[in-house]
């Protein structure tokens, strides 16, 4: 045995970075007890380092101490497929379920900042927050609340994705969504989206791209393909910021990165612009009325003549030339 | 009746859908692997066929084009339409050149900005999906791949033109349901339509790219699957051995059901297709719906499930 090899076992093990729990920071070391954590809205006040909210936590601080009341938690996923990988899929679920959640999604009625609207919120805690039937089912409900009592809607996203465990049904939420934000549309209601950490895959190449305005958490991966993927794929070796919040600013995919202490403040002061008087909603459908009625008009003119000559044949020719 | 091909199609098929057990692994693998024969045809095969004087149409206007996506103009049965699908190569070269059918956010918005001008000029629009995924590549991520594929599927929903979605070939992730929100979707005898490719699907739950065959029976990524759950509304039947044997036939078969299925949706209007292809997209997911037990722990602003501990 060489001595560079004895050397150099003697100089491992390397010393271990990774953290011993969930309340250490991984960006400076800090530790937290679960009650300051909790206080500091779970961001490292050293560091600013943004860890994992769950759905009901981040609920809970957008609430800002008032009482919310979820919406559809009888909704839970079911099996279609009878999948099995290395583990059934109904017992992934229950031991997701055994951590208080029905689905990797919350919404609930809320005043954020004194602006009431609708939020949803994905929990990664739950199967990677992956977007099944569930999913697809309870942002669809939230759009139509969001129409039927004519508020915004606030969605925080935390996702890795489809999810794999019922096949194509869950692609198929993906454009279930974007269906559901039709309702938005023709209702006229802003979509306000926060991207946390990570939003990858189907979610992010879904809903998450189509709010109206859309902000980031500090740090969050936001990508359609994961950086392991890209790898493998490609072979190419990416930059430790790829697809990093600050990042896709820069790429100009998300409106700003905002630090989780502000949200409220923004969001509050971006739903307090778009808000309006209520009994307004007579205006577009004006609008509408008359830039269609300008367009049947323009299309009418285009006819060709062949048509006009049978309307005048119709009506009779003295109709149609004698002026009166 | 006398039989023909497509009453022992339509048989075929009745058995596999309403047998109810799922095909067996090895019947499933045969499928993906016709699905992704080297001979099978793509949608430019289709379209010479189909619509002889295909105007191809190039670029997105913003950054570059993408050959991973085959847009154009068309005349079919005598009436313009618009011509949408993912090409993959055939040999080395092309298949290069194609980006193995791997479309980048160019290929979307070029596909977005054929569709505006269906959109416009009131002609229908028919998509040939046959792609193994959007391509994962950082320029792709930096120029917006998931908003492209996003945008896509909000500008299909609001077309008011008559849309058709064909699978041809393999359907993998959103890359295949950028462009497959349409009126109609139909798919080949020998297609698969998929959440993720087996072998993607097997790196992430198996942790071993090598399981893709195990994959591909789990996620039973059929013809008959999907029409059982309604994300396909047909199936067009294959000549003998699968599509790649005959392109001539196989265009022919698809052929009768594409002009067919156009004449019904140009009879309902605009605002008819929309609202139903709204519906249509709506009404998929399988999921339960749990008695409420706990009325007091719902007023009381926190629902937790029944006999289990709280969060911590």
């Amino acid at each position: 045995m060489s001595v560079d090899k004895l050397r150099r076992r003697k100089s491992a093990p390397p010393a271990k970075r990774t953290p011993a729990d969930d309340r250490s920071c991984p960006g400076c070391q800090s530790h937290y007890r679960a009650e300051e954590m909790r206080r500091n809205l779970r961001v490292c006040p050293v560091c600013g380092h943004h860890f994992p909210v769950s759905a009901r936590e981040r609920l809970d601080q957008l609430a800002e101490g008032a009482e919310w009341r979820e919406l559809w938690p009888e909704l839970r996923a079911s099996d279609p497929l009878q999948f099995v990988d290395l583990q059934p899929y109904p017992d992934r679920l229950e031991r997701a379920e055994a951590g208080g959640l029905g689905e990797a999604i919350v919404c609930a009625e809320l005043t954020v900042g004194g602006q009431a609207c609708i939020v949803a919120t994905m929990d990664f805690g739950f199967l990677g927050g992956s977007m099944g039937s569930v999913v697809g089912e309870k942002l669809a409900r939230a759009c139509d609340r969001s129409v039927e009592r004519h508020l915004p809607l606030v969605i925080f996203t935390a996702s890795g994705g489809a999810r794999m465990q019922e096949g194509v049904l869950a692609l198929m939420q993906m454009a279930k969504s974007v269906v559901a934000f039709e309702a938005m549309q023709d209702a006229e209601l802003p979509i306000v989206v926060v991207l946390c950490h990570p939003t990858t895959g189907g979610v992010w190449a879904s809903f998450a791209a189509l709010g109206d305005v859309t902000y980031a958490e500090p740090g969050a991966l936001i990508a359609f393909s994961g950086p392991r993927v890209i790898e493998q794929t490609t072979r190419e070796r990416l930059p430790d910021d790829f697809g990093r919040a600050e990042v896709q600013k820069a790429n100009g995919q998300v409106d700003d990165v905002v630090d989780r202490r502000d949200l409220v403040a923004r969001i509050s002061a971006v739903l307090a612009i778009l808000g309006r008087p209520a009994g307004d909603t007579a205006a577009p459908a004006m609008a509408w009325a008359q830039l269609h009625a300008e367009k049947a008009r323009t299309m009418a003119q285009g006819l060709p003549t062949l048509s006009k000559r049978l309307v005048s044949r119709v009506l009779g020719a003295d109709e149609e030339t004698s002026p009166r | 009746m006398t039989p023909r091909r497509g009453g022992r199609f339509v048989r075929r098929l009745a058995h596999r859908i309403g047998g109810g057990t799922p095909d067996t692994a090895s019947a499933v693998w045969e499928t993906v692997q016709l699905a992704r024969h080297q001979d099978r045809p793509y949608p430019l095969d289709y379209i010479e066929r189909l619509s002889p004087q295909f105007e191809e149409l190039h670029g997105d206007r913003l950054y570059g084009d993408d050959p991973a996506i085959v847009a154009g103009l068309g005349r079919y049965r005598d009436e313009p339409v618009a011509i949408i699908g993912h090409q993959k190569g055939r040999d080395a070269r092309d298949r290069a050149y194609r980006n193995f059918g791997m479309p980048g956010p160019e290929g979307y918005r070029k596909a977005m900005r054929v569709m505006a001008i269906a959109d416009k000029l009131n002609m229908p629009v028919i998509t040939l999906i046959d792609t193994p995924g959007a391509f994962p590549g950082a320029g792709a991520e930096e120029r917006g791949q998931g908003g492209a594929i996003a945008r896509s599927m909000q500008v299909m929903l609001r077309l008011r033109v008559p849309t058709v979605a064909v699978v041809i070939g393999e359907g993998s992730s959103g890359g295949a349901l950028a462009l497959g929100v349409t009126d109609r979707v139909v798919m080949l005898e020998n297609a698969t339509y998929s959440v993720i490719s087996p072998e993607g699907g097997a790196a992430i739950l198996w942790r071993d790219a090598g399981k893709a065959r195990d994959a591909a029976a789990a996620f039973q990524p059929t013809a008959a699957t999907c029409y059982r759950w309604g994300i396909a509304d047909s199936v067009v039947p294959e000549p003998p051995g699968g599509a790649h044997k005959d392109h001539d036939e196989a265009a022919r078969l698809l052929d009768g059901y594409l002009s067919r299925v156009l004449r019904e949706l140009s009879a309902l209007s605009p605002a008819d297709r929309r609202r139903q292809r709204r519906e249509r997209y709506r009404r998929l997911g399988a999921f339960r719906e749990l008695p409420l037990t706990d009325g007091a722990a719902v007023a009381a602003g926190r629902l937790e499930p029944p006999s289990r501990n709280g969060t911590p």
